[in-house]
């Protein structure tokens, strides 16, 4: 490989860093994106100058055409409240595209000139395994998250048991593979196992837990591209490789944090398994149902009010009704703010993307430590789709499921307003003392039918009428 | 498979690449994770040069096939990813911000 193209890749690697560093705010962060296409042509365009003229052009132009074709109208036509699973594919594309690079390369290996090193065997063996298994799990995070596949965390007896055993054979496999290269026999042993265990991975994960198994596939996926980066030589890919699976590391501790919960846990867990036992107690305590009517009455006379928003909210596409009123408040004088807790919505920040698009601007939009101090001083908090991260038992109910689990803490203000359909118990089926509590009012229905009903009710105050 | 790249360097950038990429992702905001997500599935389809570079040397049927669909795999996340990200961003307006 000469001077130049590794020049190219260096420029490259440096505008792939920078472009990370200039998402650490929004004004700059598109200027990321720029620095993330102008690296990436440079790469590209670098590779294919040097290893001009290649072999099998047509094949190269069809792929990158097609590849264009299906990728264009994914980015147009997805909508934000399908960006989950639209980075679930993802992730599976870019796993499959390293476990297939690393196949490609052992074969061909195995029937080239030169022997295969155990370095090179092992770097090989760990991007096909990571890269496979990446692939299936991803396809199955995105069933999961599009509603082809159950959400419902599915065990049985033993299922840790059999996925370990699984995966130590899939290890054992590689092991020997790369003290003996050219047993050949083993390699699709290893392709099957990955593939398999990647499903297995997956099954026994509900959907509350989809944030962070997102965030480790990311993780994943990058470190497959890593090793892709060691079995070609090529720095470029070992640095993006880096990146991501730093990324992707990072971005799950945090959800597990948010969470209260170990990795391990995340995994082999089966968390809305464990709970389903602890959601029934005895109910004779109150609530308090209220109407549109009365609660733009108080709003109306509230100085402070912060907005909780939950994935309840999406499901019911409430977001711009929620945002005229945020507006309608704000032009009578009260300082609304929204409360963004990490876990909301269906994948790390998902919500502000939400209320983006909803054009609430984005610092109105507080995370929970900046917020919390605040719920005190605060005339209304509006509960909009959002349940367990409320829940005020995870503070003071040692026997809850969710104790130690940092929550935005809503019933300090003066008033709660929850919109929610029923007093069915959520996702999870914990019981949330919040709607038992005396400042806490009921909205029942649907959220945008009810933050619609409140923006009228509040339109008829402001008319006089 | 280059004969000069030596493992040894390989690891030594993956071990400060790795670093430098947690200190520079610990400072994006929990608002733009989702943003960062999609923009690091954007820069993993770098993996398009290393499968371009298949395709390019390949002699063999196998190596050829799976190298072309690992180029499209590729290509959607490179196209898609940095669209996607961009469609994205532009929706994220300060207060007092225009909506272009």
């Amino acid at each position: 490989m000469n001077q130049g193209v590794q020049v190219a890749y260096l420029i490259a690697a440096t505008l792939f860093v920078l472009s990370l560093k200039w998402m650490s705010a929004p004004p700059t962060a598109r200027r990321g994106v720029l620095a993330g296409e102008i690296g990436m042509a440079i790469a590209v365009f670098a590779t294919i100058f040097t290893i001009w003229p290649p072999r099998n052009l047509g094949w190269i132009v069809a792929a990158i055409l097609l590849g264009s074709a299906i990728g264009v109208p994914m980015a147009v036509f997805m909508p934000m409240t399908a960006m989950p699973q639209r980075i679930a594919l993802s992730h599976a594309f870019g796993a499959l595209a390293a476990a297939l690079v690393g196949t490609s390369e052992y074969y061909s290996a195995l029937n080239g000139p030169h022997e295969l090193s155990h370095f090179m065997m092992g770097a090989i063996g760990f991007e096909v395994l990571l890269g496979f298994l990446t692939f299936t799990g991803s396809l199955m995070a995105f069933g999961k998250l599009q509603g082809v596949l159950p959400q419902r965390p599915l065990t049985y007896k033993g299922q840790n048991a059999v996925n370990f055993t699984l995966f130590g054979v899939a290890v054992i496999a590689l092991v020997w593979l790369v003290a003996v290269p050219t047993a050949s026999f083993l390699f699709p042993l290893v392709i099957v196992l990955a593939l398999v265990f990647g499903v297995l991975l997956i099954i026994p994960i509900g959907g509350a837990d989809m944030p962070t198994v997102i965030s480790l596939l990311n993780s994943y996926a990058g470190l497959a591209g890593a090793a892709m980066g060691f079995v070609l030589g090529l720095p470029v890919l070992i640095v993006v490789g880096a990146l991501d699976g730093a990324s992707g590391l990072i971005l799950s501790m945090i959800m597990c944090r948010a969470m209260n919960r170990s990795f391990t846990n995340v995994l082999f867990g089966a968390f809305g398994q464990v709970q389903a036992g602890a959601a029934v107690e005895d109910d004779d305590r109150i609530v308090r149902s209220s109407n549109p009517e009365e609660a733009a009455m108080i709003l109306e006379a509230a100085q402070r009010v912060i907005i909780v928003p939950g994935y309840g909210m999406a499901v019911a596409q409430a977001q711009h009704k929620v945002r005229e009123l945020s507006d309608m408040l704000t032009k009578r004088g009260c300082n609304v703010q929204f409360a963004i807790h990490p876990v909301a919505g269906r994948m790390p920040g998902h919500m502000n993307v939400l209320l983006a698009e909803a054009d609430v601007p984005y610092d109105l939009l507080k995370e929970m430590d900046e917020i919390n101090p605040e719920f005190a001083q605060t005339d209304v908090a509006l509960v909009i789709g959002a349940n367990d991260v409320t829940n005020p038992a995870a503070r003071t109910d040692e026997s809850s499921p969710i104790y130690g689990m940092p929550v935005l803490d809503v019933d300090k203000a003066g008033t709660v307003f929850v919109v929610k359909r029923s007093m069915s118990p959520g996702f999870a089926g914990i019981d949330n003392p919040l709607y038992y509590n005396e400042n806490t009012m009921m909205l029942f229905g649907d959220a945008k039918q009810v933050t619609n009903d409140l923006v009228a009710e509040l339109a008829r105050a402001a008319a006089g009428l | 498979m280059e004969e000069s790249f030596n493992l040894v360097t390989g690891l030594f950038v993956f071990m400060l690449a790795g670093f430098v990429g947690f200190e520079v992702i610990r400072r994006v905001p929990q608002m733009l994770h989702t943003p960062l997500m999609s923009l690091t599935n954007a820069l993993s389809g770098i993996a398009l040069v290393g499968s371009v570079t298949i395709v390019a040397t390949s002699t063999s049927t196998l190596a050829t096939v799976l190298g072309t669909i690992a180029i499209t795999a590729s290509t959607i996340n490179v196209v898609g990813g940095f669209w996607i990200t961009d469609r994205m961003l532009r929706m994220f307006k300060g207060r007092g911000e225009k909506k272009s």
